[in-house]
């Protein structure tokens, strides 16, 4: 019962990472109606932005965790200004085309410079050791990282449910003709979600350095649990993404000790129950 | 008029064939395939580190100023066998490539192994760990290099057992190579006297080992026997740290470790671990001298691991090989048997022999990761701890179940 416990526990953690980039799918998707395949190279280049402030900046982990959301979030914006802006009105797939272009060749160079393998990254020093709960040995930094994306998510989501900023934006996914004759500038709102959603993606990225490698491919292997996570939490729902994030890790760590063999399946199983039960997803609206 | 045009033909097809006979012995072509991931968790570890080895092993051969004409490709099987296979086979009848060499990951390795037999090639592998190529999966055609399973399993795993740990919990690769390295590390530990209390099967690539480390601190067992590689066993030892273990009296051996991966783990996490291998750059003034030229022509100046190593060492003693028939047969079987009768010499792995199941011996090497502090430049990573000499470390040919023994 008690390793239970602990796989519960792991299984938020992993879940958090889940739901923190599923969410920036599901805000890009709902409001640009992108599938932003670069979301993995997004969140690898998260990570290694704080290699580099901590290597060669000497900018420790807290301002890492501000400043490379923002570097990135800007790297997106370039990318929706340049590219992803002319594919509105288009077919999903051009969009899905382009961003996994994008994120094969952000890879790429990445994996050209660095190898496969990649840096180490410290935990700091305040998040340093564990705490003893009784039923297992509890890291301080992964507490850190279930609470923190915790409060990132429901941030997020309120922003964009209960905000004045995000009832615009949700009108200028409606209508956007209309909510520009009010006067608002449609296309710079929707480069700053863009930018919103892929910083996201980079906050993981920094989240998960210190626990992960920063390793170039750290993106690849993630993006494809995170796409079915999103389809199963129903694509562009906002909380959906957030609840199935969390609640897929947990899955998932309860697979790891039942039958590990399938752990990295057991995701793909239930997206195929769920999209043959309810293809909108669990949370989705009908498209 | 009958009999004649019949001896006339006889006679031109005769010609003929002495003709070819002639080609064939000065034929000074060799085409070699260079097989291995290139972009995935293994590629740090051979990938176009293996490539750059095999060019500098064509170049320090000396055989292009002989006449000889040596082309390199390589290709990228993606740790997937059936693309593994598919390149191979394409090689072989499309691009007519003699030799495949490197071929990391186990599973990759055994399906490449039916292809090099049934197209006669020569296949020298580096890369992959599992003992089964030169046991019950041998072939005339193969030449095992570098390490094995076995090799790890009685050199790394002994002195654990043998230092007084002697419960063990694995966390294991869930394909061929972490079964093997499994398997033949339990067979040491029983022999030892000590106990495998439990275990878990990883999928390849997992990025967190956080569940299954849970399941290995519960299981109290001594050590905690990684039998994953690169990427994995990276991130193994990581977050072990991570959760306590090593300080909890736990230890982690790490079955198979690589120069990259200690280079990926940062000092500061890895010292203190234990294990083996046959190739370290910094041993002498010969391997220092051609990593230091190896590593100045990689992109990111990386030191050669011992796979990468036997690449090159394994290519050069083709080649001598090659020179000894005075030209290429392309017939792997006959280069493969000349290869065995001449006993290997190079700069890197020392003196050793290839035994007639493929198995190339030489010493192996007990290391320690050092601490930060001891560590003089950004590759001093490593502290000698005892040599085990080949003899020792590899399968004896007696217990090996090669079906070319049985003769």
């Amino acid at each position: 019962m008690q390793a239970l416990y602990a796989q519960l526990l792991v299984g938020l953690i992993n879940g958090s990472f889940y739901a923190l980039l599923s969410l920036g799918l599901a805000v890009i998707f709902g409001m640009l109606n992108i599938i932003n395949f670069a979301h993995g190279a997004l969140y690898m280049m998260g990570a290694f932005v704080a290699y580099f402030l901590l290597n060669l900046g000497g900018i420790n982990y807290w301002w890492a965790l501000l400043i490379a959301p923002i570097i990135v979030g800007i790297f997106g914006m370039i990318l929706e200004r340049t590219m992803l802006q002319w594919l509105t009105g288009l077919d999903h797939l051009y969009g899905l085309l382009l961003t996994f272009g994008i994120a094969l060749i952000v890879q790429g160079v990445f994996q050209n410079y660095f190898g496969s393998s990649g840096m180490p990254y410290a935990i700091p020093d305040q998040l340093k050791g564990g705490m003893n709960l009784g039923f297992m040995f509890l890291p301080v930094y992964r507490g850190w990282v279930v609470i923190f994306s915790l409060v990132v998510c429901l941030a997020t989501w309120f922003l964009i449910e209960k905000t004045r900023l995000g009832a615009y934006l949700r009108a200028a996914t409606e209508n956007p003709t209309l909510v520009r004759a009010f006067g608002i500038n449609v296309p710079r709102m929707i480069t700053l979600t863009y930018g919103l959603g892929v910083g996201l993606a980079a906050l993981a990225g920094v989240l998960s350095a210190p626990i992960n490698q920063v390793r170039p491919l750290m993106g690849a292997d993630l993006i494809i649990v995170v796409f079915a996570v999103v389809v199963i939490g129903g694509m562009g729902s906002i909380m959906g993404s957030i609840i199935t994030g969390f609640a897929l890790g947990v899955i998932e760590g309860l697979t790891k000790y039942f039958y590990p063999e399938a752990s990295n399946t057991v995701v793909f199983v239930l997206m195929v129950l769920v999209l043959l039960v309810k293809p909108t997803g669990l949370t989705g609206r009908a498209a | 008029m009958k009999t004649r045009s019949l001896a006339s033909f006889l006679l031109t097809t005769a010609l003929t064939f002495a003709a070819a006979g002639v080609a064939s012995a000065q034929d000074k072509t060799v085409k070699i395939g260079a097989l291995s991931d290139q972009s995935g968790l293994y590629a740090d570890l051979g990938g176009p580190g293996s490539t750059l080895a095999a060019q500098m092993a064509v170049e320090d051969s000396g055989l292009t100023a002989k006449g000889w004409k040596i082309d390199i490709i390589s290709g990228d099987h993606q740790n997937k066998p059936d693309i593994g296979t598919a390149i191979a086979r394409q090689w072989f009848d499309v691009d007519k490539v003699d030799i495949i060499v490197d071929v990391p990951n186990s599973g990759v390795a055994l399906a490449v192994n039916n292809v090099v037999k049934e197209k006669n090639g020569v296949y020298i592998n580096s890369g992959a760990a599992t003992s089964d190529l030169t046991n019950a999966q041998c072939t005339p055609n193969t030449v095992h290099w570098t390490y094995d399973t076995y090799m790890l399993a009685h050199t790394t795993g002994q002195a654990l057992v043998k230092a007084g740990g002697d419960t063990w919990f694995f966390l294991t690769a869930d394909y061929a190579f972490g079964a093997a390295l499994e398997r033949d590390t339990t067979a040491v530990i029983t022999a030892n006297g000590g106990k495998v209390v439990g275990g878990v099967k990883h999928p390849l690539n997992t990025p967190d080992f956080s569940s299954f480390l849970l399941q290995a601190q519960a299981s109290k067992a001594k050590i905690i026997g990684l039998a994953n590689a690169g990427g994995d066993t990276t991130n193994s030892i990581k977050q072990a740290a991570e959760f306590g273990i090593v300080k909890g009296g736990q230890k982690l051996a790490a079955l198979l470790l690589f120069l990259t991966d200690v280079k990926a783990i940062g000092l500061e996490t890895a010292q203190g671990l234990n294990f083996s291998e046959t190739f370290y750059w910094d041993m002498n003034d010969q391997t220092r001298a051609f990593s230091k030229r190896f590593s100045e022509r990689m992109k990111n100046g990386a030191m050669p691991t011992m796979v990468q190593a036997g690449v090159y060492s394994g290519l050069r003693h083709y080649f001598k090989a090659l020179e000894a028939l005075g030209g290429n047969p392309h017939d792997g079987v006959k280069v493969v048997e000349k290869m065995k009768s001449i006993p290997t010499e190079d700069d890197l792995f020392g003196k050793g022999e290839i035994q007639p199941n493929g198995r190339t011996i030489h010493n192996a090497y007990l290391f320690e990761v050092k601490k930060p502090s001891e560590s003089k430049g950004p590759w001093d990573f490593y502290k000698l701890v005892g040599t085990v000499p080949g003899d020792q470390a590899f399968t004896p040919l007696s217990e090996s179940k090669c079906a070319l023994l049985k003769k």
